[in-house]
């Protein structure tokens, strides 16, 4: 709308005679509509196109944004809803949440995901307890210190790190941990490869999040004689903190869901296990990798069910997430 | 999800005025030689974890990449059980696990990026937010739930599709008759890691399109562009570099997809004929992994597979190393 | 600070619904037990059969052939000794040797014996008794019948001979009515249909029975090595559910998979003629087999030799045994009591015969006598 002023001088000047050439009759009335209804419709001397044909572009891209978002729909609307109408009806049953599977096997309906969702949040917190230090000090390496050619090879180390497989992270732990050091696969191996996954997410969040802290209150800092690393660990870090949250939730998110690495370092087992460094743990990832090699009803339906809790822990994550940003974003 | 722009602080020259790093602020005092040390520390910590990644997996992988009788590059063969004969190569891996991930790029990119558009650009502003939530929702849906659905819901609707290619457009080399039936072919594989994907793609270009600057899209329109104009000559040049890392951290994704792929694929017999076709089987570098971890029962046998898991870490490596570079050309342009 | 303090509450929330979590429970006998086939008698469990007061926690890794039935009796055993728990990871007999030789569970299933001859300048069998400090014994525990699964509209009953199969799954028979089907199924009328052979595409003991069997009843024939990585013609799925729903969905489609799978999926079950006419594939068919089958080695360490090429009428010949591997003499007084507990349970005659619904066979008494005595003198 606010190109209707410019419209009004330009259109005669420098399109008119171009339009009219080709299409003639045909263009006419279309340009005299295009006058009443609105200038974004309308020819400019940077943007010149015969006016008929850039108004057919603009309603050919409207549509097809339109039509590619139906379509993207249509399969993630599918895979929720598949997941949703198969596995809630074990959801509603409170042995869901209280019990393990520890005595059952795939013929035999019942028991719960306890042992597993225990499992994944465990593995989960200490993921993140390992990731979260060596993220965020990355972070403010690469904002608050790092120049030259240093602290671009640790840039470009976090992207390869980004791009890392989960499944060449697994090999890589087990390469150090059982064929190197020659101990137990454990939950704690696991967490060691989910680290590598998790890092690099939380390094670029902090990063975006401490870039987003303006100078001034450095300066401010610094001015009063305040050191350094005490201006970052107290004005700098409570400023970013809530981005900061939200980046390790969604890491976290991310993490909780890798499947790979578990194939390879993380045995399972049906019963509640809560040791990190002795023993199996289970993980909602490897009870839906267990239960989907059988074609039995009770093991199928526990799938689904599991992948709905796993879902549902993810979105939780994410909200939690959302809220803290919402609440907690950097004031400018 | 809003991270992964791919542009660092560290990889801005020059002077910055929001860039505070060097700012000679830091003392002399301890305090402040222990935090920057810390800081410092994390950053090597992470160059030495690649750094690792890399050398202990060829660590492991080059005595059976020694041992080898093939050509570990060009032979079709896997056989690894027979340790004093090992025999395997890369070729076919490597080519499932390529073309897998390019139809699912070719699928995944356009269409996030479209979508990406509508929820910033094009969509009334009631529909914009669930959308954009439903979208980094399915970002982080993990992908055994995508194989499972592919194969157990997806796969018997996509079956009848399938055959009309192979009925219509089957003296296509792409599209030819294999030994392979059902929805185990690569086409299946990309069409799923396609969807898999695509939510990462839109999440991370919406993060992207959004920050386009007001005053260049308020300018466009007063230039009198349409909207469709606006998005090409500001929102798109803007963009650029974002959808092109997304559109990285992506591939790396379809890459390394494990589970999903192992779910769904059809593996090769020993001695198939070698076809050209997207309707074959295969197994990319992660399934084959995957499907023999449970028997890595002597090194050299292992060491085959790490070798494999070596060429995919190179594979992820080098197209992160042309992400990059793409990037940096762009903004050289552009600034 | 009203930013630190919403953090906070993300945490506690976090480590509450962790809290929560914690307090699950890992009794689900007196769930919904009613679909349990070996629920067996848990009330009258005398001390002696549970091993050591307050029970324990056992690991064990292997073979993925085992596994339903390893988790029967699992299940049955826990219900019977409540405070026992006994993990068996089903991650491959090659990773429940090597972990069992590495110290890193109290006993191995597997699908075969431990090796007596030297593989990568190690013979497993020494290997094991370095650990054990004793001889470490082969248990064989489960068998059970590989089914030949097929899916061909208008056909009921399906007769293959050991060549036959061979050559379908070799792939040189390729269409359902070759005359080599066609001269053994008589009377049926067979489709002009190509045969889709589905095999394991990862490494499993189920491919090294079945290649064993074809390479012992029909040697002509198959000319491979058997071994665990598949080495015929087709297509290759994941796992038995990777194979048998491949099959059930692709008409014209073949595999070989555990009974259980095969039935499961209500895929058909061919007929194996190896000489003395066709054999249904039935619990009594697999009995006589399993029952021919000759115990080997010495003294307690057993072994049982399955006779592939068995031309004895109404055997059916296609089989798996699959072992449990033990220190006979326990290096931890307490873990063996329980393992001689556990494995004693798994060897009685009750939970034997409650394998039999779910697709394996029980062993037979002879051979389970033996087994029972060598439990007996485990230490």
């Amino acid at each position: 709308m606010s190109s209707n002023t410019v419209r009004m001088t330009d259109v005669a000047i420098v399109d008119e005679p171009r339009s009219t050439k080709p299409a003639g009759a045909t263009d006419g009335p279309a340009t005299a509509d295009s006058g009443g209804s609105g200038g974004r419709r309308s020819p400019s001397p940077v943007f010149g196109h015969p006016a008929r044909a850039r108004e057919v572009k603009d309603h050919l891209a409207r549509v097809v944004m339109w039509l590619a978002f139906l379509l993207a729909l249509v399969p993630l609307v599918w895979i929720l809803w598949t997941v949703l109408s198969q596995g809630y009806h074990l959801l509603l049953q409170s042995e869901w949440w209280t019990n393990s599977q520890k005595g059952i096997t795939s013929r035999r309906e019942g028991g719960g995901a306890v042992h597993a969702i225990q499992g994944t949040l465990i593995q989960g917190l200490t993921t993140a307890v390992i990731s979260v230090p060596i993220g965020v000090m990355t972070a403010i390496y690469l904002v608050e210190y790092g120049r030259g050619k240093f602290a671009k090879a640790v840039s470009f180390m976090v992207d390869i790190l980004t791009g890392i497989p989960s499944i060449v992270a697994g090999l890589f732990i087990y390469a150090v941990w059982v064929t190197t050091l020659g101990l137990q696969r454990v939950g704690f191996a696991v967490c060691l490869a989910l680290v590598m996954l998790m890092v690099p997410v939380i390094v670029r969040s902090t990063e975006e999040m401490l870039k987003l802290v303006p100078n001034e209150l450095r300066e401010a800092s610094y001015a009063l004689g305040v050191p350094k690393w005490k201006t970052i660990m107290k004005v700098v870090l409570p400023t970013a903190f809530s981005g900061i949250v939200t980046g390790v939730l969604l890491g976290l998110a991310r993490v909780m869901g890798e499947t790979a690495p578990l194939l390879i370092l993380g045995p399972y087992t049906k019963a509640i296990a809560t040791d990190l460094f002795g023993g199996y743990m289970a993980t909602l990832p490897t009870m839906i990798n267990q239960d989907r090699s059988e074609s039995l009803q009770p093991a199928v339906d526990r799938v689904w069910a599991a992948a709905l809790t796993l879902i549902l822990l993810v979105l939780l994550l994410n909200i939690a997430g959302r809220v803290v940003a919402r609440f907690g974003s950097v004031r400018k | 999800m809003s991270t992964v722009t791919g542009v660092s602080v560290a990889d801005t020259p020059g002077p910055d005025d929001r860039g505070p790093q060097g700012d000679r602020a830091s003392t002399g005092r301890a305090g402040d030689r222990v935090f920057s040390g810390l800081a410092t520390g994390s950053g090597a910590l992470v160059i030495a974890l690649v750094t690792l990644v890399g050398v202990f997996l060829l660590w492991q992988a080059i005595p059976a990449i020694a041992d080898d009788k093939d050509n570990f590059f060009l032979s079709r063969a896997w056989d690894v059980n027979d340790t004093s004969n090992l025999r395997f190569g890369i070729v076919e891996l490597l080519w499932t696990t390529v073309v897998a991930s390019t139809i699912a790029m070719l699928i995944a990119v356009p269409v996030g990026v479209c979508v990406a558009l509508f929820i910033t650009q094009y969509s009334p502003r009631w529909l914009a937010r669930p959308a954009a939530s439903l979208v980094d929702l399915l970002a982080a849906v993990p992908s055994i739930i995508y194989g499972f659905w592919g194969i157990k819901t997806f796969g018997p609707k996509y079956q009848p599709f399938q055959d009309f290619l192979l009925d219509k457009l089957g003296w296509f080399p792409l599209f030819s008759k294999t030994s392979v039936s059902g929805t185990g072919t690569i086409l299946f594989i990309g069409i799923v890691l396609a969807i898999m994907i695509l939510p990462i793609v839109t999440a991370l270009s919406r993060e992207v399109f959004a920050q386009t600057p007001v005053a260049h899209k308020e300018g466009a329109l007063a230039l009198g562009a349409t909207k469709w104009e606006m998005i090409r000559t500001a929102v798109l040049p803007f963009g650029r570099p974002g959808v092109i890392s997304a559109a990285m951290l992506a591939l790396g994704r379809a890459l390394g997809e494990t589970i999903a792929v192992t779910i769904i694929v059809s593996a090769l017999a020993p001695g198939t004929k070698w076809s050209w076709s997207l309707l074959n089987g295969g197994e990319t570098f992660a399934s084959r992994i995957a499907n023999n971890a449970q028997e890595f029962d002597s090194p050299a046998k292992t060491g085959a597979f790490i070798a494999a898991g070596l060429v995919l870490f190179v594979l992820t490596f080098v197209v992160n190393a042309i992400a990059r570079i793409v990037i940096e050309r762009r903004k050289a342009f552009t600034e | 600070m009203k930013i630190q303090r919403l953090g906070l509450v993300a945490s506690v929330a976090l480590v509450g619904s962790l809290a929560l979590s914690a307090c699950g429970s890992d009794n689900n006998a007196s769930g919904s037990g009613s679909s349990d086939t070996a629920s067996g008698s848990s009330s009258n469990a005398s001390a002696a059969d549970c091993g050591p007061d307050g029970g324990g926690t056992l690991n064990a890794e292997g073979s993925s052939a085992q596994k339903n039935a390893i988790e029967e009796a699992i299940s049955s055993f826990q219900d019977k000794c409540s405070g026992t728990t006994v993990n068996y990871n089903p991650s491959g007999s090659g990773a429940g040797i090597k972990q069992f030789i590495a110290g890193q569970v109290d006993f191995a299933g597997s699908d075969s014996a431990l090796k007596k001859t030297e593989k990568d300048g190690k013979i497993e069998a020494d290997e094991a008794a370095k650990y054990c400090g004793s001889p470490a014994w082969n248990l064989p525990m489960v068998t059970g019948p590989i089914a030949v699964a097929y899916n061909v509209k208008g056909v009921d009953k399906l007769v293959l001979t050991p060549e036959v199969t061979a050559n379908i799954f070799n792939g040189k028979i390729t269409t359902w009515n070759d005359p080599a089907i066609a001269k053994v199924n008589s009377g049926v009328t067979l489709p002009s249909q190509p045969i889709k052979v589905f095999f394991r595409s990862d490494e499993s003991g189920t491919t090294e029975n079945f290649t064993k069997y074809l390479k012992a009843a029909a040697p002509n024939a198959w000319t491979a090595e058997p071994g665990k990585a598949w080495t015929g013609k087709g297509e290759g799925k994941q796992k038995s559910d990777g194979v048998a729903g491949a099959v059930k969905s692709t008409e014209g489609g073949i595999t070989y998979a555990e009974w259980s799978y095969a039935k499961d999926n209500s895929l058909g079950i061919a007929q194996i003629d190896n000489g003395a006419g066709p054999v249904e594939l039935t619990g009594d068919s697999v009995g006589k087999a399993v029952a021919a089958a000759k115990p080997d080695g010495e003294g307690n360490d057993l072994r049982l030799k399955l006779d592939y090429a068995t031309k004895e009428a109404g055997a059916y010949p296609i089989l798996l045994v699959t072992y449990e591997i033990v220190c006979s003499k326990g290096k931890d007084a307490k873990k063996a009591e329980l393992t001689k507990a556990f494995l004693k349970h798994f060897a009685s005659e009750e939970t034997q015969k409650s394998l039999e619904e779910i697709g394996y066979a029980p062993l037979p008494a002879e051979v389970q006598a033996k087994v029972e005595t060598a439990i007996g003198a485990l230490s």
